[in-house]
């Protein structure tokens, strides 16, 4: 891993290193560059800076808490273990810092309309929370698989007044809808902004989303310091699109904490059914970026799979293909099994019910932990609570 | 080989506007692919926009995302578009031009898709998801021997429609409407304003209209503010629905052309 003096991507074209950019039809230059405009006005202006602030604490709840656990350091033994607890966060995940900042973007642009995709339902409620609190119409994209794994999420999103529409094509899940997404931002480009809800897409995308999110590590940095006087070793997230990882790894590329990205292996890597898109997939150009991607050798974007929806994607967000390839973060995976066995643990040691996703990352101990000392500390980002797959992880526990 | 700026000069020379027809590569049945792009050619095609699939088509509308389906379950893929090209170059002199996503041919390799297109005879390609923001990076010099067509659309300034007729080569192909491949026009009257905009800023290269373009009536409506026009939807529509001599679809060529003569 590297120490950086000093990290200042993307680029003005939205590039990191080769990766990024905006690979887009010609109709959406103009709204995204109207988004990059009013987001550099906006990030300096204070009003717009405490209107966030004030939002992330008295709507979302933040700062959410660093929790030690006590529990899961007992069962590993070796380093200390604490959980970054955006299951906290109003609506139940990290989604929110994103939504927020996002929406109030979509007002100051003057848009009545909000368009977002949706593949666990995280997102997707998300967007419809705060186009509900903002009285913006919400209309939300999703797999149709995803719609009949995540059904609670679907019910939550039309209790706050969205339509949510299903996606039938491709492999109806988080691609698939992004897709729909796309084509319909591409088609009401006028009074519509879509809510990406990874740090995925053209640009300006994943920059904005990487800012809106990268809230979760610095509180992390204040509350290790507070808690423990320095730094952590190790920080653990899982990885889909990115969001919750580049959130919590931001502020910390420039020290020397050790940054682990987790993807979902689904049936395994030597399967065809997993979204280890950084572990096996290769540079390609999806959905407006850049970036490693899941293909045939004919370059058609991959099937994936992974129980977990959220990371069902044969994408990558730009900026984590950068740091694996500049070894900012290095990346690994773990199976369908391993993530419903690390719900189980976490459930059971800490009384903390993961989400999936983030069920990847704390499986991902089980090879890290062996391998740290006492006295190091790993901090686990618990990006959001498992409540919507209590149906997917009754079917696999079986009790 | 043809040069398609000065096919579609000799054309509007003589009062004709060009009729660009799109065909999804391998639709609907790829072993008679090739004897059907010649037909459609015979019965007024000036030029064609051959596509090769891709698995996620953002640009277009259900009905070439479907013809795009089927051409992928058909095993159809950028050499087999090549081997069609090269045995329909045969046949005409007419453009030939290939569209299709960017990461298909990223993945065939740039160069490789560059040279051989040249050595099948193909005259330009269309690639949507490659804006002028990303022009350096995807065509590099082996493209040189090929023209680069570039889109413009509604949401396109006039500063930009300028930046892009200075890059683009071949023509400029001017999307009529804001939304993807089949969709209907909202507002007529809105796109030709926008058409006729685009055809005053347009000065190095010819402009072609797409993009919601399904009957004699549009082509009538659109002709007389550009060059040409292209279908794509329509006809792939009209594929999908006809009998085995696609009389259907040649008629429906036949009567285009005839409106834009």
């Amino acid at each position: 891993m590297q120490v950086l003096d000093k990290y200042n991507l993307p680029d003005l074209k939205g590039h990191f290193g080769k990766y990024g950019g905006k690979y887009v039809p010609e109709t959406l230059i103009t709204p995204l560059k109207e988004l990059e405009e009013i987001y550099f006005q906006l990030s300096k202006e204070k009003n717009f800076l405490d209107e966030l602030e004030n939002l992330n604490k008295e709507y979302t709840g933040r700062p959410t808490p660093l929790t030690f656990a006590e529990g899961l350091t007992k069962y590993f033994g070796g380093a200390k273990i604490y959980l970054k607890r955006e299951d906290l966060c109003h609506t139940g995940a990290h989604k929110i810092n994103n939504a927020l900042g996002q929406i109030l973007l979509a007002k100051k642009l003057g848009k009545t309309r909000i368009i977002a995709e949706t593949g666990a339902g995280q997102h997707g409620v998300a967007t419809a929370t705060v186009c509900a609190k903002f009285g913006l119409k919400c209309f939300i994209y999703m797999g149709e698989v995803d719609i009949e794994r995540q059904s609670l999420n679907v019910f939550r999103m039309k209790l706050l007044g969205a339509e949510v529409i299903p996606v039938s094509s491709g492999s109806k899940t988080l691609k698939d809808a992004t897709n729909e997404a796309i084509r319909d931002w591409v088609t009401n480009v006028k009074d519509t902004h879509y809510i990406i809800g990874s740090v995925v897409g053209p640009h300006p995308y994943p920059m904005i989303v990487r800012e809106f999110q990268s809230i979760i590590g610095k509180e992390t940095k204040v509350q290790i310091q507070n808690a423990e006087g320095r730094l952590p070793n190790y920080i653990v997230a899982c990885v889909g699109g990115g969001s919750n990882a580049i959130g919590i790894f931001y502020p910390f590329i420039n020290s020397n904490v050790k940054l682990i990205g987790v993807e979902a292996a689904g049936y395994g890597i030597n399967t065809n059914k997993h979204c280890a898109t950084l572990t096996l997939g290769r540079e390609g150009i999806f959905q407006g970026m850049k970036s490693y991607l899941l293909q045939t050798d004919e370059g058609q974007v991959s099937e994936v799979h992974s129980i977990s929806a959220g990371l069902d994607y044969p994408g990558v967000g730009p900026e984590h293909s950068y740091f694996k390839d500049e070894v900012i973060a290095d990346y690994f995976s773990v199976t369908d099994d391993e993530a419903i066995s690390a719900t189980e643990l976490l459930s059971k040691t800490e009384g903390i019910i993961p989400a999936l996703e983030s069920a990847h990352a704390i499986a991902f101990l089980d090879y890290l932990m062996p391998k740290t000392k006492n006295g190091e500390i790993v901090i686990v980002n618990i990006s959001g609570r498992g409540d919507k797959d209590l149906n997917t992880i009754k079917d696999k526990l079986g009790y | 080989m043809i040069n398609i700026a000065n096919y579609i000069s000799n054309k509007n020379s003589k009062g004709e506007k060009v009729l660009s027809v799109f065909l999804t590569s391998g639709f609907p049945d790829k072993n008679n692919f090739v004897e059907l792009a010649l037909k459609i050619l015979d019965a007024g095609a000036d030029m064609l926009e051959i596509g090769f699939p891709f698995s996620d088509p953002l640009a277009d509308g259900p009905i070439i995302q479907h013809s795009s389906q089927i051409a992928l379950e058909n095993g159809i893929n950028i050499q087999k578009t090549f081997n069609f090209i090269e045995d329909i170059r045969k046949h005409t002199d007419k453009p030939l031009i290939m569209m299709g996503y960017a990461n298909p041919v990223l993945s065939f390799g740039t160069k490789r898709f560059a040279e051989t297109a040249k050595n099948t005879g193909v005259n330009g390609v269309i690639i949507p998801d490659i804006p002028i923001e990303e022009y350096e990076n995807f065509f590099n010099e082996e493209f040189s021997n090929l023209d680069t067509i570039l889109l413009v659309t509604p949401t396109t300034s006039n500063d930009r429609i300028k930046l892009i007729d200075e890059k683009s080569s071949g023509f400029v192909y001017c999307v009529s409407v804001s939304g993807t491949t089949g969709l209907k026009h909202q507002n007529k009257f809105t796109s030709v304003e926008f058409i006729k905009r685009t055809y005053s800023v347009i000065k190095k290269n010819k402009t072609l209209v797409g993009f919601g373009i399904s009957n004699e009536e549009d082509a009538k409506t659109f002709a007389p503010f550009c060059d040409g026009i292209i279908v794509g939807s329509a006809v792939i529509s009209s594929l999908m629905n006809d009998d085995k001599g696609n009389s259907k679809t040649l008629k429906l060529i036949k009567k285009l052309k005839g409106t834009i003569i």
